[in-house]
């Protein structure tokens, strides 16, 4: 991509664009409407690629944090240091959050979904208001890429927000399939069957989300990653084993998302 | 022409300013939006139409007094109200009067034809001029009351006297109800009996003199319109070739269609397309590979195609790609977004060829105007403005900066004003003169060089 584009904001953008077509004078532009289609395909192909790479490393830290607890359990004479670790985590999961739930003050690169935390309770994208403790925002480290992104504690947004199979896209398909194409709390947009009758609803993307990594608190969970896995990695093939029963019984959550993608 | 002059001389031609019509204030009233301009066959005619449905014709003077130089003078010749809106029930949609397109007709006699098209309708104007009238009757005053038979005492033969040049236009035919979609293009064939009109989906085929009845020659639409993934978007028939027409796709395609072949031309003939540099991909990629405007040359061997960012020059003999590439505003590649944001990325420029098809033109933002010289591989981009509007008064080459250090007299991509874009220019058929309309000014200049 040719510049730091938002694929959310564009997809909203667009959306705007065919509503207010429906109410142009002269009637229904077909050649720009259909234009305006392709971008908002293209954006949502970013969109859910970006989604399904937050997915994967959300899988990562899910069997990096089973690991962790591991650690923990198999050095029972050494509590401090895990204790103290586990603080940090906490601390630097909280610090993340706070400035979000403020609105996120910074202006992202790019976003890859709706932040819960966003969501005041009661929104129309947040059913389960009440439990907050689903949607707890950490900032982790990737081992593989060393890339450092935030992601939601344990439960997929999609999750959170809407029952998963309307939020099943086909990746493959053209735009213009009927609703549920989209993301999550995305627009309905309907498809009829000839663009110059209107369409029947468009809802507007009500939630925002900022793709928020806070520099400074990154510093410290590399600290603590990097101190938490020396001794890791020797003992790698042993947690492997012992881990493989956590990690799958907590993959169950994720193992639905990624059939519905 | 002194050697080493001030004024830059690009491709061979110094352009200068010869006339500018239109309001002069800056609140644009937007029936005054000047939708489409089109020189006649010999150059004497300059058409525009507007956004209000208006189309107003120039008519070239012969000397002007003061300047004799200055062959480019137009005047108003003629002004009438095209189209009008209306109202579709079935569908609950306005029709907008803006004029899409004018064509003129060749002359076959003393009156001129053009055709005229607004979303919907196509109609055949006659502009004729009367020059006299005539006078003494027998009956009748000269105000048109009837006079008392009682006070008639002899009879006199009606002669015709002079009168002040008066031009009449009167539509002749209206071509009504065969487009179910946008209107985009109209073209006469040059068998000077049948042209073309195309929507966004259809191309049909008229006769002149027949209104009630029009054969469809194209239709894209498909079974299921959920699978649509392209429209037509421009058509043109072969200059002398009356039975080839083009038309181009906004997917960025163009299709040469032969009706010897078979009634509906669906499968083309040829098909011309380039592919898509995969390094240039981007969100926007479909929309800026759409083709805006299609034109043939004046020899009929070549074809000029617009998209948002460039004018490509295909050879008709070949398909795979074209044979010229010209960048009219690559800088704005890296503003993509904020065109879209703002909808100028679906600004459709036009384009035209000069007389002996060696320079193209086509127009861009912030006034300007670019033209590219085929033969000597130079371009030149000119600004229409008021500061620049002195009788006779060369155009400076402008320039846009496109990074760095902005040298004097040049303009940085983000100053430019995206509101004052030139989508309509156009070329006198055999003399260098040129007509470009900014958003509801129209601009003459003239070649100081030649003639």
């Amino acid at each position: 991509m040719e510049c730091a584009v938002d694929a959310q904001s564009l997809i909203s953008i667009s959306l705007m664009k065919i509503h207010n077509s429906r109410t142009q004078r002269g009637g229904i532009k077909l050649h720009k409407n259909l234009l305006v289609s392709y971008v908002l395909r293209n954006a949502r192909q970013v969109y859910i690629k970006e989604k399904y790479a937050e997915i994967y490393r959300m899988q990562q830290y899910e069997e990096v944090m089973t690991v962790c607890n591991e650690i923990q359990e198999l050095n029972p004479l050494d509590p401090e240091p895990e204790d103290a670790e586990e603080e940090d985590l906490e601390v630097a999961a909280l610090s993340c959050c706070a400035p979000l739930q403020d609105g996120g003050g910074k202006e992202p690169e790019t976003s890859f979904y709706r932040s819960c935390c966003m969501e005041t309770p009661g929104s129309p994208c947040d059913p389960f208001a009440g439990n907050g403790s689903h949607c707890n925002k950490t900032t982790v480290l990737d081992l593989d890429t060393h890339v450092v992104t935030t992601v939601e504690n344990r439960y997929l947004h999609q999750d959170c927000c809407c029952s998963a199979p309307q939020c099943a896209p086909v990746p493959d398909s053209p735009v213009r399939k009927r609703k549920g194409d989209f993301g999550c709390c995305a627009s309905d947009l309907e498809e009829v069957s000839d663009f110059s009758a209107s369409r029947k609803r468009v809802r507007r993307e009500e939630c925002t989300d900022p793709n928020y990594t806070d520099t400074s608190n990154i510093s410290n969970l590399i600290s603590i990653f990097g101190s938490g896995f020396s001794g890791l990695l020797s003992r790698q093939a042993d947690l492997e084993q012992i881990c493989s029963k956590q990690a799958l019984a907590s993959l169950g959550a994720w193992t639905r998302a990624i059939v519905a993608f | 022409i002194a050697a080493g002059s001030v004024c830059a001389i690009v491709c061979d031609m110094q352009w200068c300013f010869s006339q500018v019509k239109g309001a002069i204030d800056d609140d644009v009233a937007e029936a005054d939006i000047i939708s489409t301009v089109e020189f006649n066959h010999t150059g004497e005619l300059l058409a525009t139409g507007d956004k209000g449905g208006r189309v107003v014709i120039f008519q070239q003077e012969i000397e002007n007094k003061n300047y004799p130089q200055l062959r480019s003078e137009y005047n108003v010749y003629s002004t009438f109200q095209s189209h009008e809106p209306e109202f579709d029930y079935l569908k609950s949609l306005e029709i907008e009067e803006k004029i899409n397109k004018i064509r003129w007709l060749p002359q076959k006699n003393a009156a001129q034809f053009l055709l005229s098209t607004n979303d919907k309708t196509i109609k055949l104007w006659k502009i004729s001029e009367r020059d006299r009238r005539a006078d003494g009757y027998n009956l009748k005053e000269e105000d048109g009351r009837y006079k008392d038979p009682n006070s008639i005492t002899s009879l006199r033969v009606p002669v015709l006297i002079p009168m002040d040049l008066m031009v009449e236009a009167s539509p002749r035919r209206v071509f009504a109800n065969a487009h179910t979609y946008h209107i985009n293009s109209v073209s006469v064939n040059s068998d000077h009996e049948t042209y073309l009109s195309a929507d966004d989906l259809r191309i049909n085929l008229w006769n002149l003199e027949i209104t009630d009845r029009s054969f469809n020659i194209v239709d894209i639409k498909p079974a299921n319109m959920e699978e649509l993934t392209e429209v037509i978007t421009a058509s043109e028939f072969h200059p002398n070739q009356c039975n080839t027409f083009v038309f181009s796709s906004s997917k960025g395609t163009i299709r040469l269609c032969d009706m010897r072949a078979s009634a509906l031309c669906d499968k083309h003939s040829k098909l011309f397309e380039e592919p898509e540099n995969p390094s240039n991909r981007s969100f926007f990629s479909e929309i800026i590979s759409s083709i805006s405007d299609v034109k043939f040359s004046h020899n009929g061997q070549y074809m000029m195609t617009r998209d948002y960012l460039s004018v490509k020059i295909w050879d008709l003999k070949m398909e795979n790609r074209p044979v010229e590439t010209y960048q009219v505003h690559e800088y704005l590649r890296s503003k993509l977004c904020s065109l879209y944001e703002n909808d100028c990325i679906f600004d459709k420029f036009e384009c035209c060829w000069n007389g002996n098809d060696s320079v193209v033109m086509t127009g861009s933002y912030n006034n300007f105007f670019r033209m590219f010289d085929r033969e000597h591989r130079r371009d030149v981009t000119l600004e229409a403005s008021r500061e620049n509007s002195k009788p006779l008064q060369v155009l400076k080459p402008r320039k846009v900066c496109t990074g760095g250090k902005r040298k004097k007299d040049e303009i940085s991509v983000d100053s430019l004003d995206f509101n004052k874009k030139i989508l309509h220019t156009a070329w006198h058929p055999l003399d260098n003169i040129i007509a470009v309309a900014t958003t509801n000014n129209l601009y003459i200049f003239q070649d100081k060089l030649t003639g």
